[in-house]
Formats: structure tokens, sequence, C-alpha cells
């Protein structure tokens, strides 16, 4: 498939002996924001996970930008993909600064003018350069975060993997990430697989959505039928529902 | 509304600091009948340190100072240790965030909520069991008998909070502060436990205290809302008026939401330096 920024095909993901993700298929096309909701449970991290090579017992096909995925952690790869995970508590190491933080990936790629890089980051995500050396229990959650998008940036990565992004988050900061997100996409060209159960963020951030429950894609859907409340598959109506939507005939 | 179920004047909750006494709830007043109150803000803003200085939960280094907080009747401030846990669950309950850290790990669902029970009244064991299985099925679990001997770790996220609902409801208390009751739980099941919550609060006329971060939801299930930021109330309406809110902390709430439909190409941003400096009510 061309112009396929990410490509799964019959992609089947297990635990061990537990299986967790059955037969999904769909592609992001490149520059799209492409939305993963469902409940706890439903597969849809395990889906990013599996792309980044951190689940790495799957079975199907995975291309990212044309490139077939291996089940081996990939050099090459972290180059074009990158992910933002859902605690930016837990996700920065406590005893490193944001400048060592920034830099690791660019050491590890032998990558140089770490100087300049990480302080033009830093604009990017629009963390003032004061916060360069400090440590992650010095800063709030929102600014967490924004190292967190920064350090998946590093690489100047096409595509980006978020797993709620802001879930973690209070809305006023969610806000601000979110307005985040849509202006790097904009400036950067890149495109978005994000996982989240929140609907008015995709109804933002996203043009399509696949909704999965219990491992499967139950729907893909246009985010105009979300905005609408025109979605057709029963699950993914009782979750608009939920979400405080007025459903309309599908 | 005759004489009011919880009143609190003048609450200041403070905490020390290297750097000296921080307030984190600074002065404030309210009152509750046997009504749905729902009490809103970010994270720091207070919220929780008012739900829990209520049942005098604030551990030391932390200091509760009020002119009144009276449940009642009853004068809370002056209450011994002794007579707190008396009141505590049998009186006024408190549902916590969430029920992986709020139950007991090594006691089955059956005995904790049995236990929420015996604690303040001696009963049969016969009839313990039976107000058991009857209370699992008013939060709606079926096959209670099943369920009541299962440990928490056996159940999921939802099914524990509603355990959890259960064991504060049980000794049939007067008020309920909920405190973040759903956060933890998937959008599909938060609706179905506040649900739960709402049936058996106004079914059996108690008063409620919602404390959360969400203003949509809240104004969902409450009938008014106190808006707070910064250990202050900056707003205080009923839930159908919130739309009409005049502060400007939470209008910009309201507004950095993401809506369902939304067309907005960027969503406003809290103006901080607006409402910080002397604002308040």
């Amino acid at each position: 498939m061309k112009n396929a920024a990410i490509h799964l095909e019959n992609l089947s993901i297990s635990y061990g002996t537990t299986p967790v993700v059955f037969d999904v298929d769909f592609s992001v096309s490149e520059g799209e924001s492409f939305a993963l909701v469902g409940e706890s449970g439903s597969g849809k991290s395990t889906i990013l996970k599996a792309i980044s090579g951190l689940a790495p017992d799957w079975s199907g096909r995975i291309s990212v930008l044309g490139k077939p995925r291996g089940h081996k952690p990939d050099r090459e790869f972290a180059k074009t993909c990158q992910m933002v995970f859902q605690d930016p508590y837990g996700s920065l190491h406590p005893r490193k600064t944001v400048d060592d933080c920034l830099a690791e990936p660019l050491a590890v790629h032998g990558i140089g003018g770490r100087d300049t890089r990480v302080k033009d980051m830093l604009d990017a995500v629009g963390l003032d350069q004061r916060f360069r050396f400090r440590f992650p229990h010095q800063l709030s959650g929102g600014q967490r975060q924004r190292v967190a998008i920064a350090r998946a940036l590093m690489l100047e990565p096409r595509v980006m993997l978020l797993d709620e992004p802001t879930s973690a988050l209070d809305v006023s900061v969610q806000a601000e990430i979110l307005n985040l997100l849509k202006k790097l996409r904009r400036e950067q060209g890149l495109t978005y697989l994000m996982v989240t159960h929140n609907l008015p963020v995709v109804s933002f951030l996203c043009d399509r959505m696949a909704v999965m429950r219990h491992g499967r894609v139950v729907e893909i859907a246009e985010v105009d039928a979300l905005k609408t409340g025109r979605l057709s598959d029963p699950y993914s109506r009782e979750l608009y529902a939920a979400s405080g939507g007025t459903l309309q005939p599908a | 509304m005759s004489a009011p179920l919880l009143e609190i004047e003048n609450l200041t909750v403070t905490f020390p600091t290297s750097r000296g006494p921080v307030d984190v709830v600074k002065g404030i007043s309210f009152s509750l009948g046997r009504e749905r109150l729902g009490i809103v803000g970010e994270s720091g803003s207070g919220k929780s340190m008012t739900g829990r200085s209520i049942l005098r939960l604030i551990r030391k280094p932390g200091r509760v100072a009020a002119d009144r907080i009276t449940f009642d009747g009853i004068d809370l401030l002056s209450q011994s240790e002794r007579q707190m846990r008396e009141l505590r669950g049998a009186r006024i309950s408190m549902v916590m965030q969430d029920p992986k850290f709020s139950l007991n790990p090594v006691m089955t669902i059956g005995e904790q909520i049995g236990e929420a029970l015996l604690t303040h009244r001696k009963l049969p064991r016969s009839e313990l069991k039976a107000r058991v299985l009857s209370m699992l099925e008013a939060v709606r679990i079926n096959e209670p008998e099943r369920v009541a001997n299962l440990y928490p770790h056996e159940v999921s996220g939802g099914m524990g909070q509603r355990v959890m609902i259960a064991m504060m409801l049980i000794p049939e208390p007067d008020l309920l502060i909920a405190d973040e009751p759903t956060s933890a739980l998937d959008v599909s099941v938060q609706a179905q436990v506040l649900d739960i919550i709402d049936d058996l609060v106004t079914g059996k006329g108690m008063g409620l205290i919602l404390i959360s971060h969400d203003l949509n939801l809240v104004s969902r299930y409450c009938d008014r809302i106190l808006v707070m930021n910064s250990g202050e109330i900056v707003e205080s309406c009923k839930a159908s008026d919130l739309n009409k809110a005049t502060h400007p902390y939470t209008k910009g709430l309201l507004a950095a939401m993401p809506r369902m439909d939304e067309e907005r190409d960027e969503l406003p941003v809290l103006d901080r330096s607006t409402w910080t400096t002397g604002a308040g009510t």
C-alpha cells in the first residue's frame, strides 16, 4: 500500500500464552492522525507496544513507512517512529536531568550538535531554557509531559505513537498539551497513532478512529461521524453515549 | 431543606513546609442539606483535603482549623478520636478513588463488607450474610453469593468500586463523601457506578459530596457545584447554571475542555494572570 505511514495486516498479539489482540487490520496514511479508542483491556495500548517493539509476541504484518517491522529491536526503526507514554510521572528517569534525557537518544544514535538540538527542542515544546538542567521532580505534570514529547521528537521521527498522552493531566494542562501536539503535527507533518478513551480529545486532534473491544476492531469511523453522533456499531454508540454525547441515527 | 446536615465555616487546612506553613484550604465555608453537592477543581486545589477534613482524616503534621464544622447538630471539631470512630462509616462515610489500593487484599469481599457493618452493630451471622448479599445486589453485582467469596484481586476495577460503595453504604450513613469515585474507571463503567451512587443516595435521602476534577460529570450528577482553586471556593452555583458561570477560572476550565463536536482549531488555555492575584470570594 502506498503512502501508508502505518500498515497493520492480520495483526494478532499475545502476552505469553494469552492472546490479547485478534486479526487487526488498518492503515494510517502519512500525515494523518488516527485514534484507537476502547475501554481498558481492549488491547489498544498493546497495538502501540507491538509497533514500537515492546510486545514482541505478535503474528501478522506491521509495516511503518513502507518498511516491514521485525520482531527484534531495531535501531533504524527508532529514528522513524517514537512513542509517548501515558504517565509523565513514571516515564522519565528520576535521576536524570531534562538535558540528559533529551540528549540520550542523540548519543545512542551518534548524532552530533546535541547542545543546539536540545535547546531547539525545548523551544519547540514550549519549555523555557531554565528547565534544561532540572530533574523531573522539579517539574509539574504538564512540563514533564512536554519533556516526554520532546524526547520522542529528538530523533525527528515521522510517526508518533501516543499512549493516552493527556489522561494523567488536569483539563487546563490537557488543553495546553493537545494544542502543542496539534501544532507539532502541523509544523512537522507528523503522523499520529493515538490511544485514548476520551472521545472529545479524538474529536479535537484526530481525523479517523478505530473503536476496539475485546481485542478486535469493531468500527473504523471518520471523525465527522463522531462529531455528529452517527456511529454505526452498537458498542461504539454505547461508548459515545457514556461519554455524554447525543446519539443520532446511524 | 430544613436544618442543614453539614455546616462548615471558615475551614483552613495547613501543612508545614521547609518554607513555612502553607494553607491548602483557605477559609472556606459552605453548608449541605440532604442534597448532592459537587466539589470541582484541579489537582492541588484543596478539594480532597476539604472532604478529608470533614471526617478529620488529615494526619499530622497537617492541621485543620475552622470556626465551625457541625454535622447533624454534632460539633465535629470537639469530638474525641473515639467518638469520631463511631461517626465514621456509621454516619458519614467516604468512597476513595482507587479500589485497588483501598480494599484489603487478604480479606474476601463478603468479609470486608460484613466488617463495615459489624464494627458499628452486633448482628447474628445469618442476618449479616443476608444484609451483605442484598447490599451486593443493590450495587448491581450479579451472583452476589459467588462474588462475596472472591478476593479483591479477582474482580475488575468497576466491580471493586461497586464493592467499595457497598461497603460504605451498608451501615446506612447520612452523608457520603465520594472522592473521585470513578476516575480510575473506564468511561462506560463510570456512568454505571455513578448511577448506582445516585440511586442509593436519592433513594435513602442521604447527603452526597462528590469530589471530582471533571466538571461535566459533576454537573450531570449533582444539584449544586462548588468550584475550588488554590484552596478557595471561586464559584458556587446550581449545576444547571454551570454554563452561566461568571468566574474566569470556571469559564476557563469549561472552555479548555474539548467537546464531542470540536471545531475549534486551538483550545483556549487558562490565563492564570487574570485571577490568581486578589481574586477569590
